[in-house]
């Protein structure tokens, strides 16, 4: 129903009641995870105009595109952007899996992508680990501090998505050949919007100065 | 009923209140009193919705009280009388904004020959900075504070030798010029506050703030701080003094400059280098 | 995503066949403790907000102690009458009124008043009650660490609130920001399901614009607490690595009782953005579902239906969307760019036209109605004054010229305990009075009510209404003790004196309240499933009070809005939403076909 369209309706006016709504009802999962990702998306969203005003500050040093900054090497993060990415597909194949009602198929798809977001905040703390023992520390400059703060909370977004996901895995493994599980299709999509999340955080982390003051520009917060 | 009663009288005790009470503005002392026209602008609007409002619940609970075989009327909406109301409040509204808009933009823009001081705040005390004979005020950073150096003022600059330093909580400001006030903090937010001046503004560490009034009234006033800067937030005095310019100059030629104020040593040393 | 289970369960529960997996818990902990129904969570939060409410209204009679009889009582001193300026502030503003509303009214409301069975999310609603509780032991523990609870005024502004000077930087202000966050995660499970709730468990029939107005303001506050938390835990998460590890987001270079401190080059000013990104939307979160509750209060007790009722469904939006761009009229003199004032005068002048639109549908409600003064009703009208005078004052204080004599003055505090404490708080105790009987079976008393209510009432008046004139003078807020300032009269005192007696007699007077609360719930006259004559849904379920569940077998059909009041032609002066459309032969379809085929 339209939205605009429910909102101007005399609602005193006598109409017939509708009919028994068949099939079609969106589940109240689905809808929920879309307005968790909303929120999730705001909250991500106000960390970087945070980032961004916090960065026209005369003390900001760049992590990227200036000489000897502490991201200059960017191929760990590549790398672990893979192994976010091939998780977020190997869920998507769990979930036509599922739907098709391939046990096994599922089952393997499942494991493989937790394999691969262990694999990604494993890779994540391994970067953690090269900034400190190249001497950036959280306090060290706000840069880096925004760093381990953006990476860390994308982490802890992931983890607890783990925990689903552990939940639909130990489903699948009990679970009936015909009984498609729709919260394999669910986790899906909240890999995928980590993803996104995790490639914005990226290309911002990994900016130029001017590309970042641009993006300041943009946003009308410089 | 006892309910429409008690809506009249609040409504007759407000309106009596307000015509006795005798805490009111200060009276004024600076070139603010379009903001205080304003104020009075938004005060009659206001306060006629309000009895209006007030006065009209009580009509209609005595009207419309529940009397045995009473039945309400059915009436879902009337966009006409709806988009009335609307209209006569947007209105209501514009008349407000505008002379406030009005206001502003003569309150954020400072004359350009308006005399310079900076106020500087700590918890829980105020000095002041004038910036002498060259018209500039020296560079200053928490870098440069100590005890003895609690402006922080950059020796090497030669712009911060003359400014004149006032290490005592007493401002005095001349009798009818412009003044832009700079305000900066050496710890916390703090808000620099003269009730007769109307005009306010925080100082934020870190930061320059700044805004201007003209003062047009002689005598002795009260600063206080209105941002909450600690325990001492309450206490935390200052006066300003204003007066006609020849006392303001005698005043000012009392206190030391920058360069006064370093020990003879490091004065000889700074002038050697340069 | 892990919810398949319970998706499964309302596709049954719109079939009507059987209540899914709603059976009844049998053992005692399940039922009142580890509850998954959402009216036990409801009476769980309520309470629990209530008790934490008592709290900050016994500090705020210290504080008012202190400011009417300044040294009178020994034990406050500047720091004990920081800390408690701002366990009050915060505690009213998070920990009861949020909560109240939403956790509360929120929970126990949605579900009966569009026809569900329960939350689509129970046991993620029972997980929200234990997170909320964990955030007030954890606030609480701030009374009990060394130092005391943080004392930086509810604002929590930076530097000052974690820099030594304010009580309670060693642990209050870590206890204060934790707490937040986990309130934060509670809000934000409590929202999810309000929010899905409303949008996916609708009884057959009921469409959006069918939906009581309660539900309208809960469901968009709930979309706002969302949407405008996470800027509180973005600024709260950020301060305490400021504070914890020594980190620079909003914390410049500073020298602090003559140190020189590591931070450099952070803004204060950045968290002040963050901090009322989130504080101003949270006005409209209290606000709303109050709008909501005197909209149904006022339209039941005048048997009338809400006059303009797609316009206050309308204003709700639009002050909903229109509160996430006004916030920084909150910062006309906090030094941000001073052009920013334009706009934020504009925005939040703008905002007056919606609630003014509700404030005269109220009125017009009461127009030609059939008014029963019943304690519920008193606390309605009692609502619109105080609020019309709340929303007044806000002309002063968002017209950015006009707030800046007054800013940082009593003027804002009379202001803002007028518009967000006590109309929120009136409409609060309006929606107890009228739905007690529905969550017990038992009417509240009535002559304790109004005792309640008349001395609430007036004593309010009398705080708040001269509390504005000390504000004029000119009287800064968050001091501790004005002696010695020559522009305070000392019958500014006197003043003072008589705010203090108003407010410790309003104070004892909830007592009568929570007497009435307790005695009521064993002893009160019973109270039958629809004492007010009440069309809305959770007048009409099977069982009063409602039994796990709610509806019995069969789940309600809804057949028209919420506000058939005095219907021409109808017998009684109401006809529930349940009531097919036939029943009154002047409006069934066939009266005017045109009528119906136009909006079909």
């Amino acid at each position: 129903m339209n939205l605009l369209n429910a909102l101007g309706t005399r609602p005193w006016l006598p109409e017939p009641a509708p009919p028994l709504r068949t099939g079609a009802v969106v589940p109240a999962a689905t809808i929920g995870l879309r307005v968790l990702l909303a929120v999730i998306a705001v909250l991500f969203g106000l960390f970087v105009l945070a980032l961004l005003v916090r960065a026209q500050l005369p003390d900001w040093q760049a992590l990227a595109g200036v000489p000897d900054a502490a991201l200059a090497n960017t191929a760990p993060l590549w790398v672990n952007t893979a192994l976010l990415a091939l998780s977020s597909v190997a869920l998507q194949a769990a979930s036509s899996a599922s739907r098709r009602g391939r046990t096994a198929a599922t089952r393997l798809a499942l494991a493989g992508a937790g394999l691969f977001a262990l694999a990604f905040l494993a890779g994540q703390g391994w970067v953690w680990q090269q900034f400190v023992a190249r001497g950036h520390f959280v306090a060290s400059h706000p840069a880096a501090s925004f760093f381990y703060l953006l990476t860390g909370l994308h982490g802890l977004h992931l983890a607890g998505g783990l925990i689903a996901w552990g939940r639909v895995t130990i489903r699948a493994w009990r679970a009936t050949p015909d009984s498609p599980d729709p919260g394999v299709a669910l986790c899906a999509r909240y890999w995928h919007f980590l993803l996104v999340v995790w490639l914005v955080l990226f290309a911002l982390l990994t900016s130029p100065p001017g590309t970042i003051a641009t993006l300041a520009e943009w946003c009308g917060v410089r | 009923m006892a309910l429409a009663i008690a809506l009249i009288l609040i409504v007759v005790a407000s309106v009596l209140f307000h015509f006795v009470s005798p805490w009111w503005f200060t009276p004024i002392a600076s070139n603010w009193d379009l903001l205080d026209d304003t104020i009075q602008v938004t005060l009659v609007i206001t306060g006629a919705v309000f009895v209006a409002v007030n006065l009209f619940i009580a009509w209609a609970i005595i009207r419309y009280r529940h009397r045995p075989g009473q039945r309400a009327a059915y009436e879902p909406e009337s966009p006409k009388l709806e988009s009335g109301l609307t209209a006569v409040t947007t209105v209501g509204i514009v008349a407000m904004l505008a002379p406030g808009l009005y206001v502003y933009s003569d309150m954020i823009n400072a004359p350009k020959d308006a005399l310079i001081v900076e106020v500087l705040g700590q918890q829980w005390q105020w000095r002041f900075r004038f910036p002498g004979a060259d018209g500039r005020l020296g560079v200053s950073d928490t870098r440069f504070m100590s005890g003895e150096r609690p402006f922080g003022l950059d020796p090497d600059d030669p712009y911060g030798r003359d400014d004149v330093l006032v290490d005592s909580p007493e401002l005095h400001l001349p009798l009818g010029k412009p003044v832009t006030l700079l305000l900066r903090s050496r710890d916390v937010l703090h808000n620099f506050y003269v009730p007769q001046f109307r005009a306010k503004m925080d100082l934020v560490p870190g930061t320059v703030s700044r805004f201007w009034l003209t003062p047009t009234r002689t005598g002795r006033f009260e600063i206080l701080c209105a941002e909450l800067c600690g325990i001492g937030h309450y206490n935390m005095r200052g006066y300003v003094i204003v007066e006609d310019e020849a006392a303001f100059h005698g005043w000012l030629a009392t206190q030391p400059s920058f360069a006064q104020t370093l020990p003879a040593t490091t004065a000889a040393a700074l002038s050697l280098r340069r | 995503m892990t919810h398949a289970d319970t998706a499964d369960s309302h596709t049954d529960s719109h079939t009507g066949s059987h209540a899914g997996s709603h059976a009844e818990p049998h053992s005692f902990w399940t039922k009142y403790v580890w509850s998954q129904d959402h009216k036990v969570i409801a009476i769980q939060y309520s309470l629990t907000a209530i008790a934490v409410g008592l709290v900050a209204l016994v500090l705020s009679n210290l504080m008012r102690l202190q400011l009417g009889f300044p040294g009178a009582v020994s034990f406050i001193d500047p720091a004990s009458y920081y800390q408690y300026v701002t366990m009050h502030g915060m505690i009213m503003v998070i920990y009861l009124l949020t909560a109240l509303f939403l956790g509360g009214f929120g929970n126990y409301l949605i579900p009966l008043m569009v026809g569900a069975r329960d939350m689509v999310f129970p046991y993620l609603n029972m997980l929200s009650y234990w997170v909320y509780l964990l955030a007030v032991v954890v606030l609480m523990a701030g009374f009990f660490v060394p130092g005391g609870p943080t004392g930086a005024g509810w604002t929590l502004y930076p530097p000052q609130a974690i820099l030594p000077g304010t009580p309670g930087t060693e642990w209050g202000i870590v206890l204060m920001l934790t707490s937040l966050v986990i309130f934060i995660v509670a809000a934000t499970m409590g929202g999810l399901n309000y929010v899905t709730t409303v949008l996916q468990a609708r009884a057959r029939g009921m469409t959006l614009l069918r939906m009581p107005l309660t539900v309208w303001g809960i469901f968009v506050a709930s979309i706002l607490a969302l949407l405008a938390f996470p800027a509180l835990f973005v600024s709260g998460v950020m301060m305490l690595f400021d504070k914890l590890l020594g980190t620079s987001f909003f914390m410049p270079a500073i020298v602090s009782m003559g140190q020189t401190l590591e931070h450099s080059g952070g803004s204060p000013v950045l968290f002040q953005h963050l901090f009322w990104f989130f504080g101003h939307p949270e006005v409209y979160i209290v606000a709303l579902p109050a709008f909501g509750i005197i909209s149904d209060l006022i339209s039941t007790h005048a048997r009338k239906n809400i006059f303009g009722y797609r316009m206050m469904v309308w204003a709700i939006v639009a002050i909903g969307g229109l509160s996430f761009v006004v916030w920084a009229h909150h910062m006309y003199v906090s030094g941000m760019n001073p052009y920013f004032g334009y706009f934020f005068a504009t925005t939040t002048l703008i905002i007056a036209v919606p609630t003014a639109i509700k404030v005269y549908n109220w009125i017009l409600t009461l127009w030609r109605g059939d008014i029963h003064l019943t304690v519920p009703m008193l606390f309605a009208i009692a609502f619109i004054s105080t609020f019309v005078i709340g929303g007044l004052t806000g002309l002063f204080l968002g017209n950015v010229s006009v707030d800046i004599p007054l800013s940082d003055t009593y003027f804002v505090v009379a202001h803002f305990h007028m518009v967000m404490g006590v109309s929120p708080i009136l409409a609060i105790f309006g929606g107890i009075y009228h739905w007690y009987p529905k969550v017990t079976g038992r009417m509240l008393d009535e002559t304790l009510g109004k005792v309640h209510f008349w001395v609430t009432f007036l004593g309010t008046y009398a705080i708040y209404f001269p509390m504005h004139y000390l504000g004029f003078l000119g009287m800064p807020r968050r001091y501790y003790a004005y002696e010695g300032y020559e522009f305070i009269p000392a019958s500014a005192q006197t003043l003072n004196a008589f705010i203090t007696v108003a407010a410790l007699i309003v104070g004892v007077c909830q007592l009568v309240f929570l007497f009435n609360l307790a005695w009521s719930a064993f002893r009160g006259k019973p109270a039958g499933a629809n004492p007010w004559g009440a069309t809305t849904l959770e007048w009409q379920t099977p069982d009063t009070p409602p039994k796990h569940g709610n509806w019995g077998a069969e789940l309600p059909v809804v057949h028209r809005w919420a506000y058939d009041y005095s219907v021409p032609g109808a017998e009684r002066d109401f006809i529930p939403q349940n009531v097919p459309q036939s029943v009154s032969p002047s409006e069934a379809p066939d009266a005017d076909p045109a009528a119906w085929e136009g909006h079909a």
